[in-house]
């Protein structure tokens, strides 16, 4: 028997779809909204959704559940009022510079006033404009863009379980603010930028590169390289009315020799270097027994996030360097020989889907000691873009272009990359001969390709487990799960983005998970119509390792390719002063009360140590704080007395030390 | 609360008020209350540490205190003054008395704690003791019917017991 409910007097079959507004798309009538997103939790907070359903009166029909037999109405005249009045008050309080803003061109809000034929806002501004900008390098903030929908706040908590950003204060005083009001570089956002994705405004944007980028170009001592990542062919067409089921990595590469790029390169080209040296990794791991499962380390969001939040696993991060700064590395060092340029001279800029590769570029580590950056600028899709409609080029009419050599040049196993499940099945393609797994003809590994937020495979009869996840909080589980000993893997994947990189921030806006799998998809057709499409086989890897790194994970390659990590904070704080005293030269005692040392008992030593400087009425002698993380999370609890570190400290140690000291300042 | 204010004793305190409340984030409301009794306002560092211990993010513990005007993340003088500037309070001329406090102590409506943290200056929306309005409250005593006159007062009489146990 089929369930109808009547929308506007006509049946629509109710197949099981959750809510109204799911069941009213159906019936092809979009409700406006700006806080339903079919993958975080029902919010109904913007109430633009409301609907009439009969002998219930004015219900949001994002949080409504259909029943059998239920009459709806989703344009009546009062519904029309309502939602005029409700935009009208969002614009009231809205800054409305909309030709300065960089989302003019996919702005929601624009959009529904358009729909909903506002011409005049009754109501006047009742909240003040801040002028303050909280964001990092890689995003910018404005809050009186901020329709307080708290898409970003739920994606960072709900799919990424960071919870940077909340709601704080209450009443007209409502933002969204990170902890204690800081800037999003002083706390513990990763930059992955998926709040910038799902903000239907321009309250949180990429952080425009693109005057830097243009300056690089326009300067005649410099030469401009570029690379682009592999998701970015798949994506780029859409912000010019090309639908992601067509490449246009030739279109691009055009338009961006017309921009003034001298060499255009692929980025897939490292990412088929980072195949050779991690599986080489791995497999010396796997042999010696080295540390497993080895995680993956392409994407800096999920880097950050480990650093911050998994010390105990940073050993298990693969050390190779990301594609991007592979490349960079690479680029700056061979081709001022090839292009005959001063290496000062040498500009590399990347274009990547991605908004934490501005973070990553700007790492420390990979400015080399002459202080020459190995990735000068990084751009994200969008941005390149932009940069395409200011150049006024008719991207759609272009002719292709090849990419240039010999660092142009890329298997498919670099351009899947661009996938969730990518990475592993790149490297399972090189490995494939060393552990005897049967690869098919067309060398696709479907058990690590799919949609769901963790895919497992085991291979090779069961002597090669992989897990591939995406999504931070996926990580997170599955990384508490392998720390506890619950699961078991040899590598594990982990991009950030919900589908990889194809669904990374830096890609044009878009609405529907349709959209997103159509540019999955055609990633892997391009892998399909490569001629190779194993990382080993690319010629010019080979003349890479034959003329400057001579074998994988060289002491060359260690110098170029590879990295080390480090533990962060979250959150910039100061110390915790705890003890009272009057003296001045009193000894030392810092106690890490950070989430890591934290598990370990840390806390405990804390409160022991002060009851035992408290009983022996020590309080003059000593000089107690808690600190939070100093950044050894490993070796925790750790415990500074005067100028002794003590890691992984005892409470009989420190006890034993602290009586020492008192014994020599009471003499 | 005693003067001689011990940091060391505090921070017991907060592990003590955590262990009270079972470490559990839907008691995040009662803990911080705890918390802000202990130190008087409630200082980021322990903030942070409060979210470690519950597992929760810092900006989400940062929206609950921001969220009550209870709750006070900056630091608060050593006396606390409240004015009542409830409707009651308001037409029995209590703005008045708001103008003459502020006056004396160098005092805004954003700028709330003098800077050598002696006073801090609030208003609040009814006290529930509209009978004695206008009301001003000085270090949790209540005060009934106060004029400006009496408010300077009053803070005079604490100008001179600071002084005399400096």
């Amino acid at each position: 028997m089929e369930k109808y409910v009547y929308i506007n007097d006509r049946p629509v079959a109710w197949e099981g779809e959750k809510n109204l507004l799911e069941l009213a798309r159906k019936a092809h009538i979009d409700i406006p909204t700006f806080c339903y997103h079919s993958d975080l939790s029902l919010y109904g907070a913007c109430r633009l959704c409301m609907v009439e359903v009969e002998g219930r009166g004015l219900v949001t029909s994002c949080t409504t559940e259909p029943f059998e037999g239920m009459k709806v109405k989703t344009h009546s005249q009062q519904i029309l009022k309502l939602r005029k009045t409700i935009v009208e008050m969002l614009l009231a309080n809205h800054d409305q510079n909309c030709p300065q803003c960089s989302r003019a061109t996919d702005c929601k809000l624009r959009d529904i006033s358009n729909r909903l034929n506002i011409d005049n806002v009754r109501f006047r501004q009742t909240r003040e404009f801040k002028t303050v900008n909280l964001g990092s390098d890689c995003l910018t903030r404005d809050p009186n863009k901020c329709v307080l929908c708290g898409d970003c706040v739920r994606f960072c908590d709900e799919i990424q379980s960071i919870g940077a950003i909340d709601f704080a204060g209450r009443g007209l005083e409502v933002n969204v603010s990170s902890a204690y009001g800081k800037s999003l570089a002083q706390v513990d956002c990763v930059n992955c930028g998926q709040c910038a994705a799902v903000c239907p405004t321009g309250a949180i944007v990429i952080k425009t590169d693109v005057p830097r980028a243009w300056e690089a170009i326009h300067d005649s001592k410099k030469t401009v390289v570029a690379q682009i990542a592999p998701a970015v062919r798949v994506a780029l067409g859409e912000m010019f009315g090309i639908p992601a089921s067509d490449m246009t990595t030739g279109k691009m590469v055009a338009a961006m020799k017309i921009i003034g790029f001298d060499q255009v390169y692929d980025t897939s080209f490292a990412a088929d270097l980072t195949v050779v040296e991690e599986a080489n990794e791995f497999i010396a791991r796997k042999s010696n027994g080295g540390k497993l499962p080895i995680f993956t380390s392409c994407c800096p969001a999920w880097v950050k996030f480990a650093e911050q939040s998994f010390p105990s696993l940073l050993e298990n991060l693969s050390s190779c360097r990301s594609p991007q700064q592979m490349f960079g590395a690479i680029a700056k060092e061979r081709l001022p020989e090839l292009l005959k340029v001063d290496k000062k001279d040498l500009v590399v800029i990347s274009i990547m889907p991605c908004t934490a590769k501005k973070y990553e570029c700007k790492r420390p580590e990979f400015t080399r000691e002459d202080g020459i950056p190995d990735v000068d600028i990084a751009l994200t899709t969008q941005e390149l873009g932009r940069m395409v409609r200011e150049a006024g080029i008719d991207f759609e009419s272009l002719e292709p272009e090849s990419f240039d050599l010999p660092m142009g040049f890329a298997t498919g196993a670099g351009v899947i990359f661009g996938n969730s499940g990518g990475v592993s099945e790149a490297v399972l393609r090189y490995a494939a001969d060393k552990f005897d797994i049967p690869v098919p003809e067309s060398i696709v590994l479907q058990e690590v390709r799919g949609t769901s937020g963790l895919r497992e495979a085991t291979l090779a009869d069961g002597n090669l487990k992989i897990a591939v996840v995406h999504g931070l909080r996926n990580a997170r589980e599955l990384a508490d799960k392998i720390i506890a000993g619950e699961a078991e893997y040899d590598i594990v994947e982990v991009m950030a983005c919900p589908g990889g990189c194809t669904g990374g921030a830096g890609q044009p806006i878009v609405t529907t998970q349709r959209q997103h799998r159509e540019r999955t998809k055609t990633l892997y057709n391009a892998d399909k119509t490569m001629a190779m499409h194993r990382a080993q086989d690319n010629p010019f890897i080979h003349e890479l390792y034959d003329e400057l790194l001579k074998e994988p994970n060289s002491h060359k390659a260690h110098e170029l390719l590879h990295t080390a990590y480090r533990h962060r904070k979250r959150i910039d704080d100061d110390e915790l002063s705890i003890s009272t005293g009057d003296a001045k030269d009193r000894c030392q005692i810092r106690v890490c009360v950070g989430t890591s040392c934290y598990l370990r008992g840390a806390q405990d030593i804390l409160a022991k140590t002060l009851q035992m400087v408290e009983e022996n009425a020590w309080g003059n002698y000593f000089d107690i704080s808690a600190t939070f993380c100093s950044e050894k999370c490993d070796k925790g609890p750790n415990v500074t007395v005067g100028d002794k570190v003590i890691h992984r400290a005892e409470l009989a140690h420190i006890k034993q030390l602290i009586t020492e000291e008192a014994s020599r300042r009471v003499k | 609360m005693s003067t001689q204010y011990s940091a060391a004793h505090s921070f017991n305190k907060v592990m003590e008020i955590l262990d009270r409340y079972d470490r559990s984030e839907e008691k995040i409301i009662p803990i911080l209350q705890a918390v802000q009794e202990e130190y008087r306002y409630l200082p980021q560092e322990v903030l942070t540490f409060i979210a470690t211990s519950l597992g929760v993010s810092p900006a989400r513990l940062y929206g609950v205190a921001t969220f009550y005007s209870h709750f006070s993340l900056e630091a608060k003088g050593k006396h606390i003054i409240k004015m009542c500037d409830g409707t009651a309070c308001h037409v029995r001329g209590s703005a008045k008395v708001i103008d003459a406090i502020r006056e004396r102590l160098k005092l805004t409506d954003k700028k709330i704690t003098t800077d050598d943290m002696m006073y801090t200056f609030q208003t609040v929306s009814c006290l529930g003791a509209c009978g004695l309005a206008p009301v001003l409250v000085v270090d949790d005593e209540i005060h009934g019917q106060v004029t400006p006159q009496q408010a300077l007062a009053l803070i005079d009489k604490i100008d001179a017991e600071e002084k005399e146990n400096a």
